[in-house]
């Protein structure tokens, strides 16, 4: 029950590139990376695509399908009208490095300035207990991939290249979120999300939610969450007095690693 | 020439799965200078793709669990193959690696007291497997990266290793050698998004290259499994440990293609799935071994009450061990009553309701309906064997992880005399850690044993960048995509599953030729993220230990855990004292027969 | 010129178009401007009209409470203690407060930064804004304010149920009376209420700040209750908004005489 897919493939690098038309012959059940990979081995050898487990659990094969970010390796084209083009480019907020390759380094600093998490000390016995409760949430964090998509999807950097320094993105709120929930973490990392991580740019439109592949609920269950501790922290006229009252101000917080260990 | 990229490390880990991580915290608290090299980028590893879930005798659940039941079933399991002392350090130290993993952020699921929650696997005599749902792999690899980058040590993300250097290979630079006398210096690799060339400088270095499932046609494994640190460690003059013994799982999907290969959980028959062939036959009956036929079920009614009352019947044949169903479906197959995609039909949805199959499966569910649109609790799927682990590699001091050639490392899949003939499910991320750990510690001891960094020459250099970039010389060769598609037929056609020796000697015809084929490659395109020319790279490894793989199995003629031989079926006691060592031999490679490592008399008792 | 930023950065892939989406992206934020724009039309007139507000026992959530020296007899059961400064319609001093609790609204937000601020119109279309510092700085930043607007609308919320309550009065003042209003006043408390519950903030204060829920085990079932709530906000934000437009209208065509009110008993 094969056919022939027609495709239009972003080819090129930073220099410039176009749209590149296909056709590819494709089988019933196949996904865009299989359609993907058969111009690999039969049309251009060199086509970049960066891609892993196609299985949907490593996050490596993140395109833009007929302009929506989404892993290629989950895109079934059973999902397309039959006959329809699919076009394929690579992530619009990221440099680009070559053909669908986009240079995400981006997400990788931001991963480093994001303080560690910093447990009590283990109690007497050596074990440490935590309820199922209270993993919960952060276990819906960590499922994760690190795809990037949300990244990508995010107008506050998609649109505005300019921010990049100063905004973390949804993928690094779910992990402010997730340190922020875990029972034993002891840092507070409130004023690093509002400062450093830059939560005031989100706006809070729910892209990132829109296009996780893992179904993650980043906005309701991450994003506003950590906005409601920076309120907590920031907003709070009690609190704020309290603080100034009794000096809380002067407590320490996390500290952001202070440059690379040599 | 250009001057190129060089960097000088105490300790430099290739690869950044789980072993490689593990390796380069240790390091890194031993106080050692650390590089991690990795093929793709970090946190992508296949160490992603393990669910069930890591094994240690924290006895959380079971009291009466302990590291010596843990070490008996780990050796049991491997057909007392295994290296004894590996096995026993992994039964011991496991716990604490995993607890170590809770400190650094790990979420695992809790019992109600509050501790790590462990559950029951094949093999294992106790629920042990410390778990976060069906997802553990991406836990243990997400905790191990972020305290990487907590730790602030470098990684080469999308950087691959083409070559080691040894002090015997700066003395011939013109001839690969052969001899494993040199030690350690360095390796040489390319960044894949430039296409430039670099090169490290380090007394020690860990391989952690995972597998090698990518040589074969159908297997659970990514791309990135092609057998690097197999070859480099060949080629630096280590020897590879038990490479016959490539673990098959039986049930892995074939249709559509888009997912083939990708592994169907063995708790769907654990649940009450059962395997039909075209004909709607439950024909496991057929395939009782007179081992198990006092423990197996002879009739479907006595086996389908198995799953209500455990006590009074005996197990389905479904449930036989995994090697067992394998070869059942791959006689089904060739016996012409396979599913139409060449697989057989794993049932589920005609023997459960749809609510009890959601609920029970849930990743499975969701597996079969987002990539293949199959409605598990509507109709059947279509399963065969799929490559998933391979228990060979290179073989190491156990304490130490070091290899045979001095600076040389390796831990993880790409290390041997773990598993010994087959692997235990769970087994494979507590070896990560627990080896992982002992690389990392004792590559950074011996780096600073060694005082200072050892220097590359740059004939050395040059010759690996020529080595690398042949392929851009020739014009109108093979097509490095179709070479590796017909190395995935030899391999799975003829060293595939159930092994004779007519189909590996063939298969070794095969390879010769095809690596005749592989000095014709030729790519299109320029040096920048060119994936022809990373494959015609990876083909040169695939290569190498596909050879090891059939020689080894041509050379054990029995059949014992990962190994079936049509010819030979019977598991033979002399063979049980044998390990077959992979060595380079002039161009190709040669295989030797040496002694199993005896068990000392305490641990010996435990079988009794 | 400044240099071009977002997807047509010098670094980026060079893609001219905008978006290559290829479906209707554009449908969410037209109907939702149109939706917001029609209730902000039709709030604003009645707000201001200042007439057709009560009709015996039913007020107007646009009104209540009455607490000018304006309102008509009969609707201010809380007094007229603001006094006859007040120059506008008693509406606009009330309506304040549900006002700041929708435009502070997570999804309130979500909806028109969409649809009338375009920034960004849908997930992967490119904003026409040159620049773009979200929530960060004044008058954005005063959406931190939400948790308060909560707070008066919880209190506004009491308001609402005690006019659904005094519905049960018949115009004579005798209790055991339900007409049609009585039913739309009763499902207009109930729904204004659900909506407040299952906002974020509510469900951040309610339990969702805990560190460690096993701790707190009664405030874990809230947060669970509150959670279960939050995942309808969206829908109870536009059916809440919608069925107090019909509540507002139905007491003015009762009001104004147009139909009458049928009476159950």
């Amino acid at each position: 029950m094969g056919y022939d897919l027609k495709m239009k493939v972003w080819r090129g690098d930073a220099t410039g590139g176009d749209l590149v038309d296909y056709t590819v012959p494709v089988e019933e059940g196949e996904v865009v990376l299989d359609a993907l990979h058969r111009i690999q081995a039969t049309q251009s050898g060199d086509l970049a695509v960066r891609w892993n487990c196609k299985a949907g659990k490593c996050g490596s094969c993140s395109t833009e399908i007929n302009g929506k970010p989404r892993l290629a390796c989950m895109t079934r084209l059973s999902t397309f009208e039959p006959g329809e083009t699919v076009t394929v480019t690579p992530l619009r907020t990221f440099p680009v490095v070559r053909d669908l390759v986009t240079d995400v380094s981006y997400n990788y600093r931001v991963a480093e300035t994001v303080p560690a998490f910093a447990p009590e000390p283990r109690p007497a016995d050596g074990q440490y207990r935590m309820q199922q409760v209270d993993v919960e949430r952060g276990q819906e964090f960590r499922k994760c991939i690190e795809c990037f998509l949300c990244q990508n999807v995010c107008h506050v950097i998609r649109d505005h290249e300019e921010n990049k320094p100063a905004f973390s993105g949804p993928r690094f709120f779910l992990r402010y979120a997730e340190l922020e929930m875990h029972p034993l973490d002891t840092n507070d990392r409130r004023a690093l999300a509002r400062e450093q991580a830059g939560i005031g740019l989100c706006n809070i439109t729910k892209c990132c939610t829109e296009v996780c592949p893992e179904g993650i609920h980043i906005t309701d269950n991450a994003i506003i969450p950590m906005k409601e501790r920076v309120v907590d922290r920031s907003f709070d006229p009690v609190t704020w007095l309290g603080r100034k009252i009794f000096r809380r101000d002067q407590l320490p917080e996390a500290q952001v690693p202070q440059g690379r260990a040599e | 020439m250009a001057e190129i990229e060089r960097h000088s490390f105490d300790v430099l880990v290739v690869g950044a799965g789980g072993a490689g991580l593990r390796a380069a915290i240790a390091a890194h608290d031993a106080g050692a200078k650390v590089g991690i090299v990795c093929k793709s980028l970090l946190g992508k590893a296949h160490t992603v793709m393990a669910e069930g879930g890591i094994a240690a005798a924290m006895a959380n659940v079971w009291k009466e669990d302990n590291w010596k039941v843990h070490f008996r079933d780990t050796m049991r399991g491997g057909k007392m193959l295994n290296h004894w002392r590996m096995a026993q350090l992994h039964a011991q130290e496991a716990p604490d690696r995993v607890r170590e993993l809770e400190e650094w952020g790990a979420l695992f699921d809790r019992t109600p007291d509050g501790l790590i929650s462990q559950r029951d696997f094949g093999g294992h005599r106790y629920a042990r497997l410390a778990h976060v749902g069906d997802r553990t792999g991406l836990e243990l690899i997400r905790t191990l990266q972020q305290r990487a980058v907590a730790l602030g040590i470098e990684v080469f993300m999308e950087c691959t290793i083409t070559k080691l250097f040894t002090s015997t290979s700066a003395a011939s630079t013109e001839k690969r050698v052969s001899a494993g006398a040199g030690r350690i210096s360095g390796a040489f690799g390319y960044w894949r998004e430039s296409g430039r060339f670099i090169a490290f400088e380090a007394p020690s270095v860990v391989l952690a290259t995972g597998g090698i499932g990518k040589s074969y046609k159908v297997t659970s494994n990514s791309w990135e499994y092609t057998g690097d640190g197999h070859a480099l460690a060949l080629e630096a003059g280590a020897s590879l440990v038990n490479m016959e013994f490539v673990q098959f799982h039986p049930t892995g999907m074939v249709w559509p293609p888009s997912v083939k290969g990708i592994l169907v959980t063995e708790s769907v028959r654990g649940d009450g799935g059962v395997l039909r062939n075209s004909e709607g036959r439950r024909f496991m009956f057929d395939y009782i071994p007179e081992f198990f036929k006092a423990e197996t079920a002879d009739s479907e009614e006595e086996a389908d009450r198995w799953y209500e009352d455990k006590t009074n019947n005996r197990r389905p044949p479904e449930l036989l061990p995994r090697d067992e169903v394998a070869r059942a479906i791959n006689a089904e197959v060739k016996a012409g009553r396979g599913s139409p995609h060449g697989g057989v039909f794993l049932d589920i949805a005609s023997r459960r309701t749809p609510e009890y199959i959601r609920r029970r499966l849930p990743s499975m569910y969701h597996q079969f309906k987002e990539l293949a649109d199959v409605d598990i609790t509507a109709e059947p799927m279509e399963v065969g064997p799929t490559c998933h682990y391979v228990m060979g590699g290179v073989a190491v001091d156990p304490d130490t992880g070091e290899s045979a050639v001095p600076g040389l490392y390796a831990a993880g899949e790409v290390a041997g005399g773990m598993h010994g003939a087959n692997r235990l499910g769970g087994n494979s991320l507590s070896d990560l850690l627990v080896f992982g750990r002992r690389t990392g510690l004792n590559a950074a001891y011996a780096a600073g044993r060694r005082g200072e960094r050892p220097t590359i020459g740059d004939e050395e250099i040059r010759a690996a960048s020529e080595h690398a970039l042949a392929p851009f010389g020739i014009e109108g060769g093979e097509n490095p995509y179709t070479v590796q598609q017909d190395l995935q037929e030899v391999m799975h056609n003829l060293v595939g599953i159930i092994r004779t020796a007519d189909e590996m000697k063939q298969a070794l015809t095969d390879l010769a030729a095809l690596r005749e084929r592989i000095t014709r490659l030729s790519v299109e395109g320029h040096r920048q993220y060119n994936p022809g020319w990373h494959l015609a790279l990876d083909l040169h490894n695939m290569l190498r230990v596909s050879e090891c793989i059939a020689r080894a199995a041509l050379e054990r003629t029995e059949s014992r855990g990962g190994h079936t031989r049509d010819d030979y079926p019977a598991t033979d006691d002399s063979w049980g004292k044998v390990n077959l060592h992979c060595r380079l031999d002039g161009d190709g490679v040669g295989i030797t027969r040496e002694p199993l490592p005896q068990m000392p008399d305490d641990l010996r008792e435990l079988f009794n | 010129m400044a240099a071009p930023t977002g997807i047509k950065s010098p670094t980026r892939a060079r893609i001219a178009a905008r978006t290559l989406r290829t479906d209707r992206w554009w449908l969410y934020p037209t109907f939702t401007a149109l939706v917001l724009l029609a209730f902000v039309v039709y709030a604003t007139y009645r707000a201001f009209v200042g007439e057709h507000y009560f009709a015996e026992p039913y007020l107007t959530p646009f009104y209540s409470p009455c607490v000018t020296t304006e309102c008509v007899e009969g609707s201010s059961h809380l007094g007229t203690w603001v006094g006859d400064w007040w120059a506008l319609s008693p509406a606009v001093l009330i309506l304040i407060i549900p006002l700041s609790l929708r435009l502070t609204c997570y999804y309130y937000r979500k909806a028109y930064y969409r649809s009338f601020w375009m920034s960004p119109p849908a997930c992967a279309v490119g904003e026409p804004h040159r620049r773009y510092t979200g929530e960060a700085r004044f008058p954005l930043i005063l959406q931190n304010i939400h948790r308060y607007a909560l707070y008066l609308a919880l209190a506004y919320n009491v308001l609402l149920t005690y006019d659904a309550v005094m519905a049960f009065k018949s115009p004579e003042g005798e209790w055991g009376h339900m007409g049609l209003g009585t039913l739309i006043l009763v499902v207009n408390a109930v729904l204004l209420g659900l909506y407040s519950l299952s906002c974020h903030s509510c469900r951040h204060i309610i339990g969702g700040r805990l560190r460690n829920f096993s701790k707190h085990p009664v405030r874990y079932r809230a947060w669970g209750m509150v959670s279960l709530l939050n995942g309808r906000h969206a829908q109870l934000a536009w059916v809440s908004l919608v069925w107090v437009a019909f509540t507002d209208f139905y007491i003015w065509m009762v009001a104004s005489g147009t139909w009458s009110d049928p009476r159950f008993f």
